[in-house]
Protein backbone atom coordinates (compact mmCIF):
# COMPACT_ATOMS: atom_id res chain seq x y z
CA UNK A 1 0.00 0.00 0.00
CA UNK A 2 1.44 3.38 -0.75
CA UNK A 3 1.51 5.89 1.59
CA UNK A 4 -0.93 7.91 -0.57
CA UNK A 5 -3.13 5.72 -0.09
CA UNK A 6 -2.89 5.13 3.68
CA UNK A 7 -3.33 8.36 4.52
CA UNK A 8 -6.57 8.40 2.68
CA UNK A 9 -7.74 5.06 4.33
CA UNK A 10 -6.78 6.72 7.98
CA UNK A 11 -8.51 10.10 7.15
CA UNK A 12 -11.97 8.04 6.13
CA UNK A 13 -11.53 5.56 9.16
CA UNK A 14 -11.15 8.75 11.18
CA UNK A 15 -13.70 10.50 9.79
CA UNK A 16 -16.40 7.46 9.97
CA UNK A 17 -15.35 7.06 13.80
CA UNK A 18 -16.10 10.98 14.37
CA UNK A 19 -19.20 10.64 12.91
CA UNK A 20 -20.03 7.52 14.91
CA UNK A 21 -19.27 8.48 18.15
CA UNK A 22 -22.65 10.71 19.09
CA UNK A 23 -24.33 7.02 18.74
CA UNK A 24 -22.85 6.33 21.39
CA UNK A 25 -23.27 9.12 23.74
CA UNK A 26 -26.69 9.53 22.98
CA UNK A 27 -27.79 12.36 25.69
CA UNK A 28 -23.94 11.76 27.40
CA UNK A 29 -22.92 14.83 29.23
CA UNK A 30 -19.46 14.07 27.12
CA UNK A 31 -21.46 14.65 23.88
CA UNK A 32 -20.78 18.39 25.09
CA UNK A 33 -17.56 17.73 25.68
CA UNK A 34 -16.79 16.49 22.55
CA UNK A 35 -17.91 19.64 21.00
CA UNK A 36 -15.28 21.67 22.79
CA UNK A 37 -12.85 18.97 21.26
CA UNK A 38 -13.42 19.68 17.80
CA UNK A 39 -13.53 23.58 18.56
CA UNK A 40 -9.96 23.09 20.47
CA UNK A 41 -8.73 21.10 17.69
CA UNK A 42 -9.26 23.43 14.89
CA UNK A 43 -7.29 26.49 17.28
CA UNK A 44 -4.91 23.86 17.63
CA UNK A 45 -4.22 22.83 13.54
CA UNK A 46 -4.47 26.53 13.66
CA UNK A 47 -1.47 27.36 15.45
CA UNK A 48 0.18 24.31 14.81
CA UNK A 49 0.51 25.54 10.84
CA UNK A 50 2.42 28.10 12.22
CA UNK A 51 4.33 26.61 15.02
CA UNK A 52 4.37 23.13 13.85
CA UNK A 53 5.24 24.10 10.31
CA UNK A 54 6.89 27.01 9.67
CA UNK A 55 8.43 27.18 13.20
CA UNK A 56 6.92 30.42 14.22
CA UNK A 57 5.53 30.71 17.68
CA UNK A 58 2.44 32.99 18.90
CA UNK A 59 1.88 33.42 22.53
CA UNK A 60 -1.81 35.32 21.50
CA UNK A 61 -3.28 33.43 19.61
CA UNK A 62 -6.37 33.35 21.59
CA UNK A 63 -6.58 37.18 20.52
CA UNK A 64 -8.02 35.71 17.12
CA UNK A 65 -9.97 33.12 18.31
CA UNK A 66 -11.62 36.59 20.30
CA UNK A 67 -11.88 38.13 17.67
CA UNK A 68 -13.46 35.30 15.57
CA UNK A 69 -16.40 35.28 18.67
CA UNK A 70 -16.58 38.72 19.34
CA UNK A 71 -17.22 39.86 15.41
CA UNK A 72 -19.75 37.25 15.20
CA UNK A 73 -21.22 38.31 18.39
CA UNK A 74 -21.18 41.98 17.98
CA UNK A 75 -22.88 42.00 14.88
CA UNK A 76 -25.36 38.98 15.17
CA UNK A 77 -26.95 40.53 18.19
CA UNK A 78 -27.51 43.99 16.53
CA UNK A 79 -28.34 43.59 13.13
CA UNK A 80 -30.39 41.38 10.86
CA UNK A 81 -27.60 39.56 9.42
CA UNK A 82 -27.07 36.14 8.13
CA UNK A 83 -24.61 34.70 11.21
CA UNK A 84 -23.01 32.61 8.11
CA UNK A 85 -22.28 35.68 6.49
CA UNK A 86 -20.61 37.39 9.82
CA UNK A 87 -18.81 34.23 10.06
CA UNK A 88 -17.02 34.49 6.51
CA UNK A 89 -16.91 38.50 7.91
CA UNK A 90 -15.37 38.08 10.82
CA UNK A 91 -12.27 35.67 9.34
CA UNK A 92 -11.70 38.43 6.31
CA UNK A 93 -11.31 40.65 9.51
CA UNK A 94 -9.27 38.37 11.88
CA UNK A 95 -7.36 37.43 8.49
CA UNK A 96 -6.74 41.19 7.39
CA UNK A 97 -5.58 41.71 10.97
CA UNK A 98 -2.97 39.30 10.80
CA UNK A 99 -1.40 40.22 7.47
CA UNK A 100 -1.26 43.67 8.56
CA UNK A 101 0.39 43.07 12.08
CA UNK A 102 2.41 39.74 10.13
CA UNK A 103 5.03 42.02 9.16
CA UNK A 104 6.31 43.76 11.19
CA UNK A 105 5.55 41.01 13.84
CA UNK A 106 7.26 38.17 12.04
CA UNK A 107 10.66 40.14 11.28
CA UNK A 108 11.39 38.75 14.78
CA UNK A 109 12.61 35.80 15.93
CA UNK A 110 12.63 33.46 19.00
CA UNK A 111 12.38 35.12 22.35
CA UNK A 112 11.42 38.35 20.44
CA UNK A 113 8.41 37.02 18.57
CA UNK A 114 7.09 35.80 21.61
CA UNK A 115 7.25 38.72 23.31
CA UNK A 116 5.42 40.77 20.15
CA UNK A 117 2.79 38.15 20.05
CA UNK A 118 2.37 37.81 24.08
CA UNK A 119 1.81 41.72 23.80
CA UNK A 120 -1.12 41.72 21.05
CA UNK A 121 -2.77 39.45 23.05
CA UNK A 122 -2.96 41.15 25.94
CA UNK A 123 -3.74 44.70 23.84
CA UNK A 124 -6.86 42.18 22.22
CA UNK A 125 -7.65 41.20 25.54
CA UNK A 126 -7.69 44.52 26.91
CA UNK A 127 -9.80 45.99 24.45
CA UNK A 128 -12.40 43.06 24.71
CA UNK A 129 -12.46 44.05 28.61
CA UNK A 130 -12.24 47.75 28.14
CA UNK A 131 -14.59 48.58 24.99
CA UNK A 132 -17.90 47.93 27.73
CA UNK A 133 -20.33 49.69 24.99
CA UNK A 134 -19.40 47.15 22.42
CA UNK A 135 -18.71 43.81 24.36
CA UNK A 136 -20.30 44.02 27.24
CA UNK A 137 -16.94 44.05 29.10
CA UNK A 138 -15.81 41.72 31.69
CA UNK A 139 -20.01 41.00 32.31
CA UNK A 140 -19.61 39.68 29.16
CA UNK A 141 -22.19 39.37 25.62
CA UNK A 142 -25.35 37.18 25.85
CA UNK A 143 -28.21 36.46 23.64
CA UNK A 144 -25.85 35.98 20.40
CA UNK A 145 -28.18 33.46 18.14
CA UNK A 146 -27.53 30.07 17.59
CA UNK A 147 -26.76 28.96 14.11
CA UNK A 148 -29.31 27.48 11.59
CA UNK A 149 -29.70 25.94 8.44
CA UNK A 150 -33.49 26.25 7.06
CA UNK A 151 -35.37 24.74 10.31
CA UNK A 152 -32.41 22.63 11.33
CA UNK A 153 -31.15 24.76 14.14
CA UNK A 154 -27.62 24.57 15.91
CA UNK A 155 -28.88 24.66 19.64
CA UNK A 156 -28.20 21.36 20.93
CA UNK A 157 -25.33 18.82 21.74
CA UNK A 158 -25.78 16.65 19.11
CA UNK A 159 -26.33 19.17 16.53
CA UNK A 160 -23.39 21.52 17.50
CA UNK A 161 -21.04 17.99 17.93
CA UNK A 162 -21.82 17.63 14.02
CA UNK A 163 -21.67 21.21 12.99
CA UNK A 164 -18.49 21.83 14.76
CA UNK A 165 -16.93 18.50 13.65
CA UNK A 166 -18.03 19.06 9.99
CA UNK A 167 -15.66 22.13 10.31
CA UNK A 168 -12.94 20.07 12.12
CA UNK A 169 -12.90 17.52 9.39
CA UNK A 170 -12.99 19.97 6.69
CA UNK A 171 -9.87 22.30 8.05
CA UNK A 172 -8.31 18.51 8.90
CA UNK A 173 -8.09 17.78 5.44
CA UNK A 174 -7.18 20.90 4.07
CA UNK A 175 -4.37 21.57 6.02
CA UNK A 176 -2.88 17.92 5.70
CA UNK A 177 -3.05 18.67 1.95
CA UNK A 178 -1.06 22.41 2.93
CA UNK A 179 1.09 20.10 4.57
CA UNK A 180 1.87 17.99 2.30
CA UNK A 181 2.37 20.16 -0.81
CA UNK A 182 5.35 22.67 -1.98
CA UNK A 183 4.00 25.34 0.21
CA UNK A 184 3.79 22.84 3.11
CA UNK A 185 7.45 21.54 2.36
CA UNK A 186 8.66 25.66 2.15
CA UNK A 187 7.22 25.83 5.49
CA UNK A 188 9.23 22.73 7.21
CA UNK A 189 12.23 23.92 4.89
CA UNK A 190 12.14 27.34 7.13
CA UNK A 191 11.99 25.80 10.25
CA UNK A 192 14.89 23.56 9.89
CA UNK A 193 17.50 26.18 8.20
CA UNK A 194 15.40 30.09 6.53
CA UNK A 195 18.49 30.56 4.96
CA UNK A 196 18.94 27.68 2.94
CA UNK A 197 15.24 27.70 2.33
CA UNK A 198 15.79 31.27 1.21
CA UNK A 199 19.09 30.63 -1.16
CA UNK A 200 16.42 27.96 -2.65
CA UNK A 201 13.74 30.74 -3.39
CA UNK A 202 11.66 30.36 -0.87
CA UNK A 203 10.57 33.93 0.21
CA UNK A 204 10.52 33.49 3.62
CA UNK A 205 8.87 36.99 5.23
CA UNK A 206 6.06 36.68 2.54
CA UNK A 207 5.46 33.14 3.52
CA UNK A 208 5.53 33.39 7.16
CA UNK A 209 2.79 36.51 7.18
CA UNK A 210 0.54 34.12 4.55
CA UNK A 211 0.96 31.38 7.18
CA UNK A 212 0.13 33.42 9.84
CA UNK A 213 -2.85 34.83 8.58
CA UNK A 214 -4.41 31.71 7.16
CA UNK A 215 -3.73 30.44 11.34
CA UNK A 216 -5.52 33.29 12.51
CA UNK A 217 -8.98 32.93 10.04
CA UNK A 218 -8.64 29.49 11.05
CA UNK A 219 -8.74 30.66 14.66
CA UNK A 220 -11.49 32.96 13.79
CA UNK A 221 -13.51 30.32 12.34
CA UNK A 222 -13.69 28.78 15.30
CA UNK A 223 -14.27 31.62 17.70
CA UNK A 224 -17.59 32.26 15.60
CA UNK A 225 -18.56 28.49 15.88
CA UNK A 226 -17.62 29.33 19.73
CA UNK A 227 -20.33 32.68 20.23
CA UNK A 228 -23.40 30.68 18.47
CA UNK A 229 -22.75 27.61 20.49
CA UNK A 230 -21.86 29.21 23.60
CA UNK A 231 -24.58 32.62 22.88
CA UNK A 232 -22.63 33.92 25.69
CA UNK A 233 -19.40 34.80 25.41
CA UNK A 234 -16.98 36.90 28.25
CA UNK A 235 -13.07 38.28 27.77
CA UNK A 236 -11.70 35.49 30.56
CA UNK A 237 -12.08 32.96 27.54
CA UNK A 238 -9.66 34.56 24.98
CA UNK A 239 -7.41 35.85 27.39
CA UNK A 240 -3.66 34.78 27.79
CA UNK A 241 -3.89 31.74 29.52
CA UNK A 242 -6.14 30.35 26.97
CA UNK A 243 -3.16 30.97 24.66
CA UNK A 244 -0.95 29.00 26.76
CA UNK A 245 -3.02 26.26 26.75
CA UNK A 246 -3.70 26.00 23.07
CA UNK A 247 0.46 25.71 22.62
CA UNK A 248 0.52 23.09 25.44
CA UNK A 249 -1.94 20.98 22.73
CA UNK A 250 -0.09 21.62 19.92
CA UNK A 251 3.32 20.58 21.71
CA UNK A 252 1.51 17.99 23.45
CA UNK A 253 0.03 16.28 20.51
CA UNK A 254 3.35 16.89 18.48
CA UNK A 255 4.43 19.32 16.48
CA UNK A 256 4.17 19.49 12.85
CA UNK A 257 1.25 16.83 13.13
CA UNK A 258 -2.30 17.48 12.24
CA UNK A 259 -3.69 13.99 13.84
CA UNK A 260 -1.32 15.42 16.66
CA UNK A 261 -3.17 18.66 17.54
CA UNK A 262 -6.29 16.53 17.57
CA UNK A 263 -4.95 14.36 20.34
CA UNK A 264 -3.52 16.79 22.03
CA UNK A 265 -6.91 19.11 21.96
CA UNK A 266 -8.58 15.95 23.15
CA UNK A 267 -6.38 14.98 25.91
CA UNK A 268 -6.15 18.72 27.14
CA UNK A 269 -9.80 19.51 26.81
CA UNK A 270 -11.15 16.27 28.41
CA UNK A 271 -8.71 15.44 30.85
CA UNK A 272 -10.45 18.04 33.52
CA UNK A 273 -13.96 16.03 33.33
CA UNK A 274 -11.93 13.08 34.23
CA UNK A 275 -9.72 14.46 36.95
CA UNK A 276 -12.45 15.95 38.64
CA UNK A 277 -12.70 12.92 40.99
CA UNK A 278 -9.71 14.21 42.48
CA UNK A 279 -11.55 17.07 43.75
CA UNK A 280 -9.00 19.71 45.17
CA UNK A 281 -5.97 17.40 43.28
CA UNK A 282 -6.99 17.81 40.13
CA UNK A 283 -4.81 20.68 38.80
CA UNK A 284 -1.89 18.95 40.47
CA UNK A 285 -2.31 15.34 38.78
CA UNK A 286 -3.08 17.82 35.62
CA UNK A 287 0.29 19.55 35.55
CA UNK A 288 2.34 16.05 36.52
CA UNK A 289 0.62 14.33 33.41
CA UNK A 290 1.68 17.10 31.06
CA UNK A 291 5.34 17.03 32.54
CA UNK A 292 5.54 13.16 32.74
CA UNK A 293 4.19 13.50 29.26
CA UNK A 294 6.40 16.19 27.42
CA UNK A 295 9.50 14.08 29.75
CA UNK A 296 8.96 10.98 28.48
CA UNK A 297 7.20 11.78 24.84
CA UNK A 298 9.40 14.76 23.86
CA UNK A 299 8.07 14.42 19.93
CA UNK A 300 4.57 14.93 21.30
CA UNK A 301 2.20 11.91 22.07
CA UNK A 302 1.50 11.06 18.32
CA UNK A 303 5.40 10.47 17.79
CA UNK A 304 5.05 8.73 20.88
CA UNK A 305 2.56 6.24 19.98
CA UNK A 306 4.34 5.54 16.82
CA UNK A 307 7.49 4.60 18.55
CA UNK A 308 4.95 2.22 20.71
CA UNK A 309 3.48 0.84 17.59
CA UNK A 310 6.87 -0.01 16.25
CA UNK A 311 8.59 -1.24 19.13
CA UNK A 312 5.54 -3.45 19.61
CA UNK A 313 5.84 -4.60 15.96
CA UNK A 314 9.32 -5.57 16.19
CA UNK A 315 8.57 -7.41 19.71
CA UNK A 316 6.13 -9.48 18.45
CA UNK A 317 8.41 -9.93 15.53
CA UNK A 318 11.28 -11.15 17.10
CA UNK A 319 8.72 -13.90 18.93
CA UNK A 320 7.62 -14.85 15.91
CA UNK A 321 10.80 -15.99 14.61
CA UNK A 322 12.13 -17.38 17.76
CA UNK A 323 9.23 -19.31 17.79
CA UNK A 324 9.88 -20.54 13.86
CA UNK A 325 13.89 -21.21 15.40
CA UNK A 326 12.59 -23.40 18.13
CA UNK B 1 28.24 35.65 -17.07
CA UNK B 2 29.24 36.94 -13.65
CA UNK B 3 31.08 40.45 -13.08
CA UNK B 4 32.18 41.51 -10.01
CA UNK B 5 33.01 45.45 -10.12
CA UNK B 6 34.88 46.74 -7.22
CA UNK B 7 33.58 44.55 -4.22
CA UNK B 8 34.10 46.08 -0.72
CA UNK B 9 32.80 45.17 2.18
CA UNK B 10 33.81 47.04 6.39
CA UNK B 11 32.58 45.21 9.20
CA UNK B 12 32.45 47.80 11.64
CA UNK B 13 36.38 48.94 10.87
CA UNK B 14 37.48 45.93 9.52
CA UNK B 15 38.09 45.99 5.79
CA UNK B 16 36.81 42.12 4.75
CA UNK B 17 36.67 42.74 1.13
CA UNK B 18 38.80 45.92 -0.90
CA UNK B 19 37.80 46.65 -4.67
CA UNK B 20 37.14 42.93 -5.40
CA UNK B 21 36.51 42.92 -9.51
CA UNK B 22 36.56 39.71 -11.79
CA UNK B 23 34.41 37.81 -13.82
CA UNK B 24 33.25 34.94 -14.56
CA UNK B 25 33.34 32.98 -18.00
CA UNK B 26 29.88 31.19 -18.63
CA UNK B 27 30.20 27.62 -18.57
CA UNK B 28 33.31 28.00 -16.99
CA UNK B 29 34.85 26.25 -13.63
CA UNK B 30 36.39 29.34 -11.30
CA UNK B 31 37.72 28.58 -8.01
CA UNK B 32 38.93 31.16 -5.68
CA UNK B 33 41.04 30.55 -3.39
CA UNK B 34 43.20 32.35 -0.54
CA UNK B 35 44.45 31.89 3.29
CA UNK B 36 42.08 31.88 5.83
CA UNK B 37 40.52 34.90 6.50
CA UNK B 38 41.05 36.14 2.97
CA UNK B 39 37.28 37.01 2.90
CA UNK B 40 36.34 34.36 0.50
CA UNK B 41 32.94 33.14 2.07
CA UNK B 42 32.64 36.97 2.97
CA UNK B 43 32.64 37.53 -0.89
CA UNK B 44 30.14 33.94 -1.88
CA UNK B 45 28.02 36.01 1.01
CA UNK B 46 27.75 38.92 -0.93
CA UNK B 47 27.31 37.46 -4.20
CA UNK B 48 24.02 35.50 -2.98
CA UNK B 49 22.47 38.17 -1.13
CA UNK B 50 23.45 36.93 2.63
CA UNK B 51 25.49 40.27 2.97
CA UNK B 52 24.88 43.68 1.99
CA UNK B 53 28.23 45.07 0.12
CA UNK B 54 29.57 48.47 1.78
CA UNK B 55 30.62 49.69 -2.10
CA UNK B 56 30.23 48.15 -6.06
CA UNK B 57 28.58 45.83 -7.78
CA UNK B 58 27.03 41.98 -9.02
CA UNK B 59 26.11 41.31 -12.50
CA UNK B 60 24.55 38.41 -13.50
CA UNK B 61 24.71 38.39 -16.74
CA UNK B 62 23.72 42.14 -18.19
CA UNK B 63 21.44 42.14 -14.86
CA UNK B 64 23.08 44.28 -12.34
CA UNK B 65 21.82 41.88 -8.78
CA UNK B 66 23.58 44.06 -6.39
CA UNK B 67 22.06 43.83 -3.31
CA UNK B 68 18.89 41.57 -4.24
CA UNK B 69 17.97 39.15 -1.51
CA UNK B 70 19.09 35.48 -1.62
CA UNK B 71 15.02 34.72 -2.63
CA UNK B 72 15.19 36.65 -5.69
CA UNK B 73 18.71 35.04 -6.88
CA UNK B 74 17.62 31.53 -7.11
CA UNK B 75 15.03 32.64 -9.86
CA UNK B 76 17.35 34.56 -11.60
CA UNK B 77 19.43 31.06 -11.89
CA UNK B 78 22.24 31.81 -9.16
CA UNK B 79 22.14 29.18 -6.01
CA UNK B 80 24.76 28.39 -3.71
CA UNK B 81 26.04 25.63 -1.20
CA UNK B 82 27.17 26.10 2.41
CA UNK B 83 30.27 25.33 3.89
CA UNK B 84 28.68 23.78 7.07
CA UNK B 85 25.90 21.58 4.92
CA UNK B 86 22.64 23.53 5.18
CA UNK B 87 20.31 20.66 5.27
CA UNK B 88 16.73 20.76 5.74
CA UNK B 89 17.22 17.85 8.66
CA UNK B 90 13.56 17.01 9.60
CA UNK B 91 12.54 16.18 6.23
CA UNK B 92 13.49 13.79 3.94
CA UNK B 93 16.14 14.05 1.40
CA UNK B 94 13.55 13.55 -1.83
CA UNK B 95 11.52 16.37 -0.02
CA UNK B 96 15.19 18.65 0.22
CA UNK B 97 15.22 17.84 -3.50
CA UNK B 98 11.80 18.92 -3.96
CA UNK B 99 11.98 22.26 -2.06
CA UNK B 100 14.86 23.01 -4.89
CA UNK B 101 12.51 22.95 -7.14
CA UNK B 102 10.49 25.75 -5.41
CA UNK B 103 10.96 28.58 -8.42
CA UNK B 104 10.10 26.13 -10.76
CA UNK B 105 6.53 25.97 -9.76
CA UNK B 106 3.63 27.88 -8.44
CA UNK B 107 1.07 26.44 -6.24
CA UNK B 108 -0.09 28.98 -3.69
CA UNK B 109 -2.08 27.89 -0.23
CA UNK B 110 -5.11 28.14 -1.64
CA UNK B 111 -4.38 25.37 -4.50
CA UNK B 112 -2.43 23.49 -2.44
CA UNK B 113 -5.26 23.33 0.03
CA UNK B 114 -7.49 22.12 -1.78
CA UNK B 115 -5.54 20.04 -3.74
CA UNK B 116 -6.68 21.83 -7.61
CA UNK B 117 -6.15 19.80 -10.99
CA UNK B 118 -3.15 22.18 -11.86
CA UNK B 119 -1.50 22.04 -8.07
CA UNK B 120 -1.93 17.78 -8.33
CA UNK B 121 0.12 17.56 -11.77
CA UNK B 122 2.45 20.15 -10.72
CA UNK B 123 3.26 18.17 -7.45
CA UNK B 124 3.65 14.85 -9.51
CA UNK B 125 6.37 16.82 -12.04
CA UNK B 126 8.16 17.94 -9.01
CA UNK B 127 8.89 14.39 -7.83
CA UNK B 128 9.62 13.31 -10.72
CA UNK B 129 11.98 16.39 -11.39
CA UNK B 130 13.48 15.25 -8.23
CA UNK B 131 14.07 12.12 -8.82
CA UNK B 132 16.03 12.94 -11.28
CA UNK B 133 18.21 14.83 -9.45
CA UNK B 134 18.94 12.22 -7.00
CA UNK B 135 19.76 9.73 -10.13
CA UNK B 136 22.46 12.07 -11.20
CA UNK B 137 24.04 12.47 -7.86
CA UNK B 138 23.51 8.29 -6.95
CA UNK B 139 21.38 9.29 -3.78
CA UNK B 140 18.50 7.75 -5.12
CA UNK B 141 18.71 4.57 -3.04
CA UNK B 142 17.90 7.22 0.08
CA UNK B 143 15.30 9.05 -1.18
CA UNK B 144 13.39 8.93 1.65
CA UNK B 145 16.33 8.65 4.58
CA UNK B 146 15.77 11.66 6.77
CA UNK B 147 18.39 13.90 5.29
CA UNK B 148 19.15 14.88 9.04
CA UNK B 149 20.51 11.34 9.22
CA UNK B 150 22.99 11.18 6.47
CA UNK B 151 26.58 11.05 6.61
CA UNK B 152 28.45 13.85 6.26
CA UNK B 153 29.58 12.44 2.25
CA UNK B 154 25.79 11.61 1.06
CA UNK B 155 24.79 15.18 2.89
CA UNK B 156 27.31 17.34 1.03
CA UNK B 157 25.97 15.17 -2.34
CA UNK B 158 21.97 16.19 -1.31
CA UNK B 159 22.99 19.93 -1.08
CA UNK B 160 23.99 20.28 -4.71
CA UNK B 161 20.96 17.97 -5.52
CA UNK B 162 19.10 20.35 -3.93
CA UNK B 163 20.70 23.35 -5.75
CA UNK B 164 20.55 21.65 -9.40
CA UNK B 165 16.80 20.92 -8.96
CA UNK B 166 16.96 25.35 -9.15
CA UNK B 167 18.09 24.79 -12.54
CA UNK B 168 20.90 27.50 -11.59
CA UNK B 169 22.96 29.35 -14.26
CA UNK B 170 25.58 29.24 -12.03
CA UNK B 171 26.22 27.33 -8.63
CA UNK B 172 28.03 28.52 -6.52
CA UNK B 173 30.09 26.28 -3.70
CA UNK B 174 31.61 27.05 -0.40
CA UNK B 175 34.05 24.45 0.31
CA UNK B 176 32.74 21.37 -1.03
CA UNK B 177 35.72 19.22 -0.65
CA UNK B 178 35.93 20.02 3.54
CA UNK B 179 35.22 16.85 5.81
CA UNK B 180 35.07 14.59 2.65
CA UNK B 181 37.94 11.26 2.14
CA UNK B 182 40.14 11.21 -0.55
CA UNK B 183 37.13 8.75 -2.56
CA UNK B 184 34.70 11.27 -1.88
CA UNK B 185 36.91 13.58 -2.79
CA UNK B 186 37.80 12.59 -6.33
CA UNK B 187 33.82 11.45 -6.83
CA UNK B 188 33.15 15.10 -6.40
CA UNK B 189 35.46 15.91 -8.85
CA UNK B 190 33.64 13.82 -11.31
CA UNK B 191 30.47 15.48 -10.62
CA UNK B 192 31.62 18.72 -10.67
CA UNK B 193 33.09 18.07 -14.23
CA UNK B 194 29.55 16.67 -14.80
CA UNK B 195 27.27 19.54 -13.53
CA UNK B 196 29.83 22.14 -16.18
CA UNK B 197 28.91 19.32 -18.74
CA UNK B 198 25.45 20.25 -18.48
CA UNK B 199 25.87 23.77 -18.73
CA UNK B 200 25.96 25.05 -15.43
CA UNK B 201 28.85 27.56 -14.60
CA UNK B 202 30.29 26.38 -11.31
CA UNK B 203 32.36 29.10 -9.14
CA UNK B 204 33.98 26.86 -5.73
CA UNK B 205 35.92 28.25 -2.82
CA UNK B 206 37.84 25.28 -2.39
CA UNK B 207 40.87 24.37 0.30
CA UNK B 208 41.94 21.45 -1.21
CA UNK B 209 44.66 22.58 -3.89
CA UNK B 210 44.61 19.54 -5.80
CA UNK B 211 41.24 19.53 -6.44
CA UNK B 212 41.28 22.98 -7.45
CA UNK B 213 44.44 22.44 -9.66
CA UNK B 214 42.71 19.37 -10.99
CA UNK B 215 38.92 21.11 -12.14
CA UNK B 216 39.26 24.69 -12.17
CA UNK B 217 39.74 26.58 -15.88
CA UNK B 218 40.94 29.94 -13.89
CA UNK B 219 41.32 30.94 -10.03
CA UNK B 220 41.35 34.26 -8.51
CA UNK B 221 43.30 34.14 -5.11
CA UNK B 222 42.45 36.44 -2.54
CA UNK B 223 44.75 37.95 -0.01
CA UNK B 224 43.42 40.12 2.94
CA UNK B 225 40.21 41.25 1.25
CA UNK B 226 42.16 42.07 -1.96
CA UNK B 227 42.45 40.19 -5.10
CA UNK B 228 46.19 38.78 -5.17
CA UNK B 229 46.48 36.97 -8.79
CA UNK B 230 43.86 36.13 -11.39
CA UNK B 231 44.67 33.21 -13.96
CA UNK B 232 44.81 29.42 -15.04
CA UNK B 233 45.96 26.99 -12.84
CA UNK B 234 49.71 26.99 -14.03
CA UNK B 235 49.93 30.43 -14.13
CA UNK B 236 49.04 30.96 -10.29
CA UNK B 237 51.10 27.83 -9.24
CA UNK B 238 53.84 29.73 -10.95
CA UNK B 239 52.98 33.21 -9.41
CA UNK B 240 55.56 34.48 -6.39
CA UNK B 241 53.25 36.28 -5.03
CA UNK B 242 50.34 33.66 -3.91
CA UNK B 243 53.62 31.68 -3.45
CA UNK B 244 54.57 34.11 -0.61
CA UNK B 245 51.22 34.67 0.45
CA UNK B 246 50.61 31.47 1.12
CA UNK B 247 54.12 30.59 2.65
CA UNK B 248 54.77 33.76 4.10
CA UNK B 249 57.50 36.13 3.05
CA UNK B 250 60.70 34.59 3.19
Amino acid sequence: MTGKKRQILIFLFFAAAVLLVPLFFKGNYLLNVFVFVGINTILAIGLNLLLGYAGQISLGHAAFFGLGAYISGIITTRFPLDPWLVIVLAAVCAGALAFVIGFPILKLKGHYLAMATLGFGIIMYIIFNETVGLTGGPSGLSGIPNLHIGSLIFDNDLNNYYLVWLFTLVVMLLSINLSQSRIGRALRAINDSEMAARVMGVNARILKVQIFTVSAVISAIAGSLYAHIMTFISPASFGFNFSIELLTMVVIGGLGSIYGSFLGAAILTMLPEFLRVFQDFDIIIYGLMLILMTMFMPGGLISGIQKIAEFTAAKIKGMTSNNAQT
Amino acid sequence: MLKLNGITKIFGGLTALEDVSFSVADGSITGVIGPNGAGKTTLFNIITGLYAQTAGEVYLGEKNISLFPPEALAGLGLVRTFQNVELFGQMTVLENVMVGLHTRSKSGIFSSAFKLPGQIKEEKYIKEKSLQWLEFTGLTDLADIQAGNLPFGKGRLLEISRALAVEPRAILMDEPAAGLNSRETAELALLIRRIRESGITVILVEHDMELVMDICDSIIVLNLGKKLAEGTPREIQENPAVISAYLGEG
